[in-house]
């Protein structure tokens, strides 16, 4: 019996925790449903009494959401590829290259991670202004391809567990190092790789701070930046800002949904030391 | 090993070659810019006319500003009750998800969705919440007879809405809590169960020690993200066509807005540039500061 209540009571606090992380989306598809006359009513209600997907309309009439979200995947897509070439290499040097240095270039791949961005945010910027790019996507995506320190170290920690013999093997055989790298190497790092791109493509997809910066035309920006503007061209309409979050939000989540495995492996390698 | 020294030439070189994209990036992107912000931090600039050297000036400037020192103030605000406040929700539920609940990665799941939606959509979404006339969190805290405050308007409460977004976006640290509790050892947790220890003892006596580093960790993170916090507090702060805005009484300008402002505002690239290198100094000292007292509480295993 005892147990029994323990069992019940552990699993009424999940709930209550899940559920007041899940209010805010339910408020939000719950608003985005609503006639523009339910919007406002007192006291706040839920769920619409009468659905309707005027709001939706509005927003799609309001901005070229599409638009937006083909530049949002275009980003997106080419910082994974960027991510993908540069930071299994930089991972591969560090985890299974034996040369001096190495350890000091771990550090500061660490310090890199903790830096604020603001202390680069100016002389980046004026770098880009410099070379006649602010305006266009390439400092947002041209860095992916330096590498990504957070990524370089997870990947890292993942290498550092392939067992030297099978390489060792490989090399006796006489294979390059490179080939040893792409035929060996990166197989099996399948599934760090995969982490490395769903946290990268939701990492740029949800990203405000660079886009806000660097993009100025209308016509180029990714979502986020796009729903900024929507909010300060047309205010507080919450019916159809609502709709356009919702809009938003789906494909963020589907990815999230498609690669869930992924991301809670990644984020549980963060805390390892 | 014959041949030491070619092998080891090699070695290095190989060593080089594939570490060769972060190391190039590292000196364009990170080390460079570092340098020039601090070259500029001792100018006068506003991007279309080349920048003059002026000392000192732009430090000593922050001395008088007031609004610095505002957003100096408002900064550490958050971060000292924000920080601990999100570190240990986040491990009260990673301990009830890591209860032996049915459903774990279906509630892990929820417990991270936060922090994966677009950070736009998750403020405006919380302006709506958060809205005094019309909003469901005003209701629910009425019909729990608490005090309605004016959460977007009055200057005492802007601040604690930011830390309350927070608190709803502590997806991240709850997952990794939650890896850390797995790997607490079940042995020293079962002895401890047969000492007659309480769950609070079990807690401060095997638990505690046991996710120690992960919590340093998590703690030099949490801060670091705090200091430079812009996103929440400037999109809550939006007012139509006005990028200059700091909220209510600037109630909401932190340090990461103020540097954002000056230079791309108000053009002060050379005073934007000093804000940011007392950030860098003052982002150092404090992870140098927690490393350094770690060793009182932090256990490595």
């Amino acid at each position: 019996m005892d147990r029994k209540a323990r069992f019940a009571g552990r699993h009424a606090l999940v709930w209550a925790i899940a559920l007041g992380m899940l209010f805010p989306f339910i408020v939000m598809i719950g608003t985005a449903l609503k006639p523009p006359t339910e919007v406002f009513s007192l006291p706040p209600r839920l769920l619409p009494e009468q659905w309707e997907f005027g709001n939706f309309e509005a927003a799609l009439s309001a901005m070229p959401f599409w638009r937006y979200l083909g530049n949002t995947l275009l980003v997106s897509g080419l910082c994974v590829v960027g991510s993908l070439v540069s930071c299994p290499l930089v991972a591969y040097s560090l985890a299974k290259l034996h040369w001096p240095g190495r350890g000091l270039m771990l550090a500061l791949v660490l310090g890199s991670m903790m830096l604020p961005p603001q202390v680069t945010l100016v002389p980046l910027y004026l770098l880009w202004n410099k070379l006649g790019l602010v305006g266009t996507y390439f400092p947002l995506i041209v860095p992916s391809f330096f590498g990504i320190p957070f990524f370089i170290f997870m990947l890292r920690q993942f290498l550092v567990g392939i067992p030297d013999e099978l390489l060792d093997a490989a090399r006796l055989d006489g294979a390059s190092e490179f080939r040893v790298y792409w035929r060996i190497v990166l197989p099996l790092a399948r599934p760090a790789l995969a982490t490395v791109a769903v946290f990268q493509f939701v990492w740029t997809w949800t990203d405000f701070l660079n886009p806000l910066i660097y993009l100025s035309d209308s016509s180029q920006y990714t979502l986020s930046v796009g729903l900024y503007a929507f909010f300060s061209e047309h205010g507080v309409d919450w019916g159809p800002l609502m709709a356009a979050s919702v809009m938003f939000t789906l494909p963020a989540l589907i990815i999230f949904l498609l690669g869930q495995r992924y991301f809670v492996e990644g984020i549980a390698t963060k805390g390892l030391k | 090993m014959p041949r030491r020294s070619t092998t080891s030439r090699r070695q290095l070189r190989l060593g080089l070659a594939f570490a060769s994209p972060w190391l190039v990036g590292f000196v364009v992107l990170i080390l460079g810019p570092i340098v020039a912000s601090g070259y500029y931090s001792f100018t006068d600039f506003n991007l279309f006319q080349p920048p003059t050297f002026v000392g000192v000036d732009n430090y000593r400037t922050m001395v008088g500003d007031e609004r610095f020192t505002k957003a100096l103030f408002n900064t550490l605000y958050l971060t000292v009750f924000g920080v601990p406040l999100a570190l240990s929700l986040s491990l009260g539920f990673a301990l009830a998800l890591n209860s032996r609940v049915r459903g774990l990665p279906l509630y892990r799941a929820i417990v991270y969705l936060p922090t994966i939606i677009p950070i736009v959509v998750s403020v405006y979404v919380w302006r709506w919440l958060l809205n005094a006339q019309y909003g469901y969190f005003n209701r629910i805290l009425g019909l729990l007879h608490l005090p309605q405050p004016n959460w977007l308007e009055d200057p005492t409460f802007t601040k604690p809405a930011i830390i309350l977004i927070g608190l709803w976006m502590v997806g991240g640290t709850t997952v990794i809590y939650l890896a850390a509790l797995k790997d607490v050892p079940s042995e020293t947790y079962e002895a401890a169960l047969v000492d007659g220890a309480g769950p609070w003892q079990r807690f401060r006596a095997v638990t505690w020690p046991a996710i120690s580093p992960v919590t340093l960790f998590q703690l030099i993170v949490g801060l670091i993200t705090s200091l430079q916090l812009f996103t929440q507090p400037y999109l809550l702060a939006q007012t139509r066509l006005n990028a200059a805005a700091g909220g209510p009484d600037d109630s909401l300008l932190t340090y990461g807005m103020y540097v954002y402002q000056n230079a791309f505002v108000f053009l002060k690239m050379g005073y934007a540039s000093a804000l940011a290198w007392v950030l860098f100094l003052v982002t150092l000292a404090v992870t140098a500061v927690l490393m350094l007292t770690s060793r009182r509480w932090v256990h490595y295993g």
